[in-house]
């Protein structure tokens, strides 16, 4: 421009949310706009803001263990995991090897139900109806494996300080095999439309393009920073059975809507393989081990979640309730990306890339 | 009128709910629970709601976004608390930003209680929610008509 138009281009602010069709959680953009093209976004959270950090005060450490796994409703397992592991390291507690294992599983069933979430989600954000039902009727085989393992569908509280509630048998373990046998291969079949139909592929490549450098500066993590060409992934950090197992983050160079929607599906394909694995090694033995006292010091987890690293940030000095607790999650970390992948984009385009760092804003605002 | 009581829509928010009511909101509107059997549609636009689903108490922030939405949709009208937090606040009722359940701000109809509401009791409380919809559309409709008659 710089002068040589003639034309006085305005710029508008369109607000976008808190309610929205595209979203199922409220938040907040002021859309500036020139010529339909997005120059600024500028988000505005608080609409989900609990406080949950504060009821540290009023929890004792183990009641608390159920208010943190209520931080989300989607990766409400790994939320509590992450906690509890936080209490155990201060506590200097062992955690048996089969819990250990049985913690793998159930995060991986979570990354599984979570990234199945997405992809319909993001189906519904591009217009494709029958796509969408057909990713949640695949992701309810998984719910189904958790009511089953644990009585809950998704909030399911089986953690506990020194272990977890609930054991597997074999026949669950075998049922589990089954169905996901049965998930991969209903996978497969959607997995030929996200990558290779014309139509999807017009509206995710070249979109929203965040480089390898901007994603670094910016701080993103997890798959949203995995698709830009960082191979960040928390579990390499080897917690729970982790370090037993055999895989390698999901990379893409691509850094666009396509290449965040390839890692996505092939991490469907990593979890399943993940529990296979577990599943073939998990040793026989106790799944918790007695607490006693109470915790005395601090301790910093970091755990990955569907959404990427989770940190959780927890002080006690030997009292039965916390001092303090802090939990900074993905979708926070991802804002920032977000709002740069947003510069240059089409109005039309924004719904969709605000889908694809797979916001999870009751996390996030807590 | 009587089309509009044989398929009400549903206009859905997210009060301060942990995401779990939410998902179990759409997972019931999916194929395999499928509510849409009822003619349930779910609409993002208030003023062409019936029916007001809300999961998750309410905050400061919020408060006045629910009033809106209730406020902009169109008589008659059915309000339904999905989750134990939309209920009463649930485990949140303690936090310092959380004023208790959705009654506190807007009238509620029917609660639906769970932690997270399974499908099925989502799917009894919008049954209800028809059922009082229809009701209360007949109620409008005869007003209506006394008006029409005395004129």
């Amino acid at each position: 421009m710089n002068g040589s138009s003639t034309v006085n281009k305005t710029r508008t602010v369109v607000p976008f949310g808190p309610q929205h069709p595209v979203l199922p959680e409220p938040v907040h953009l002021d859309l500036v706009i020139e010529d339909e093209r997005v120059i600024e976004a500028i988000p505005n959270i608080g609409f989900i803001h609990r406080g949950l950090e504060g009821l540290v005060e009023k929890k004792d450490f183990q009641e608390m263990t159920y208010v943190v796994e209520r931080t989300c409703g989607i990766c409400s397992f790994q939320h509590g995991m992450g906690y509890v592991e936080a209490v155990e390291h201060i506590m200097n507690v062992e955690t048996p090897d089969r819990a250990r294992h049985l913690r793998t599983i159930w995060s991986e069933l979570g990354r599984l139900h979570s990234h199945l979430l997405w992809l319909g989600l993001l189906a519904d954000g591009f217009g494709f109806e029958s796509l969408f039902y057909e990713c949640w009727r695949i992701r309810e085989h998984i719910l189904d494996l958790h009511e089953m393992t644990t009585g809950g569908r998704l909030i399911f509280s089986v953690n506990t300080v020194g272990g977890v509630l609930k054991d597997m048998t074999p026949e669950m373990l075998r049922k589990i095999l089954d169905t996901l046998d049965e998930v991969a291969r209903d996978v497969r079949v959607v997995e030929k439309t996200f990558l290779y139909d014309y139509t999807v592929q017009s509206r995710l490549k070249g979109v929203g393009v965040l480089t390898k450098q901007q994603a670094h500066d910016l701080g993103c993590c997890g798959p949203f920073a995995r698709a830009s060409g960082i191979a960040c992934d928390m579990r390499k950090l080897g917690y729970d059975a982790y370090p037993y197992l055999d895989f390698e983050p999901i990379t893409s160079n691509d850094g666009d809507s396509y290449a965040r929607c390839y890692v996505r599906l092939m991490e469907v394909y990593q979890s399943i393989d993940i529990i296979r694995q577990v599943i073939g090694r998990i040793p026989e033995g106790d799944i918790a081990v007695p607490v006693k006292g109470f915790p005395n010091g601090e301790y910093f987890n970091r755990v990955e979640q569907p959404r990427g690293e989770a940190y959780y940030y927890v002080k006690a000095s030997g009292k039965k309730t916390l001092d303090r607790l802090r939990i900074r999650t993905p979708t926070f970390a991802n804002l920032a990306g977000l709002t740069e992948t947003l510069k240059g984009a089409e109005i039309g385009d924004v719904p969709l890339l605000i889908l694809t760092i797979d916001p999870c804003i009751s996390c996030t605002e807590r | 009128m009587a089309k509009v009581k044989k398929s009400p829509w549903l206009l859905h928010y997210d009060g301060s709910s942990c995401n779990g009511c939410d998902i179990e909101v759409l997972a019931s509107l999916t194929p395999v629970y499928d509510a849409e059997r009822f003619g349930i549609e779910n609409t993002g636009d208030p003023m062409q709601a019936d029916i007001f689903l809300v999961t998750g108490g309410v905050n400061t922030q919020n408060r006045d976004v629910v009033r809106q939405l209730y406020e902009q949709m169109p008589n008659p009208k059915v309000v339904v608390a999905v989750g134990v937090c939309a209920c009463t606040g649930g485990v949140f009722k303690d936090c310092y930003n959380i004023l208790g359940g959705v009654d506190k701000v807007i009238p509620v109809d029917i609660y639906v209680p769970g932690c997270a509401a399974r499908p099925q009791a989502i799917i009894d409380g919008l049954v209800k929610a028809i059922d009082l919809f229809e009701k209360r559309a007949n109620e409008w409709e005869t007003s209506l008509k006394g008006v029409k008659k005395g004129e």
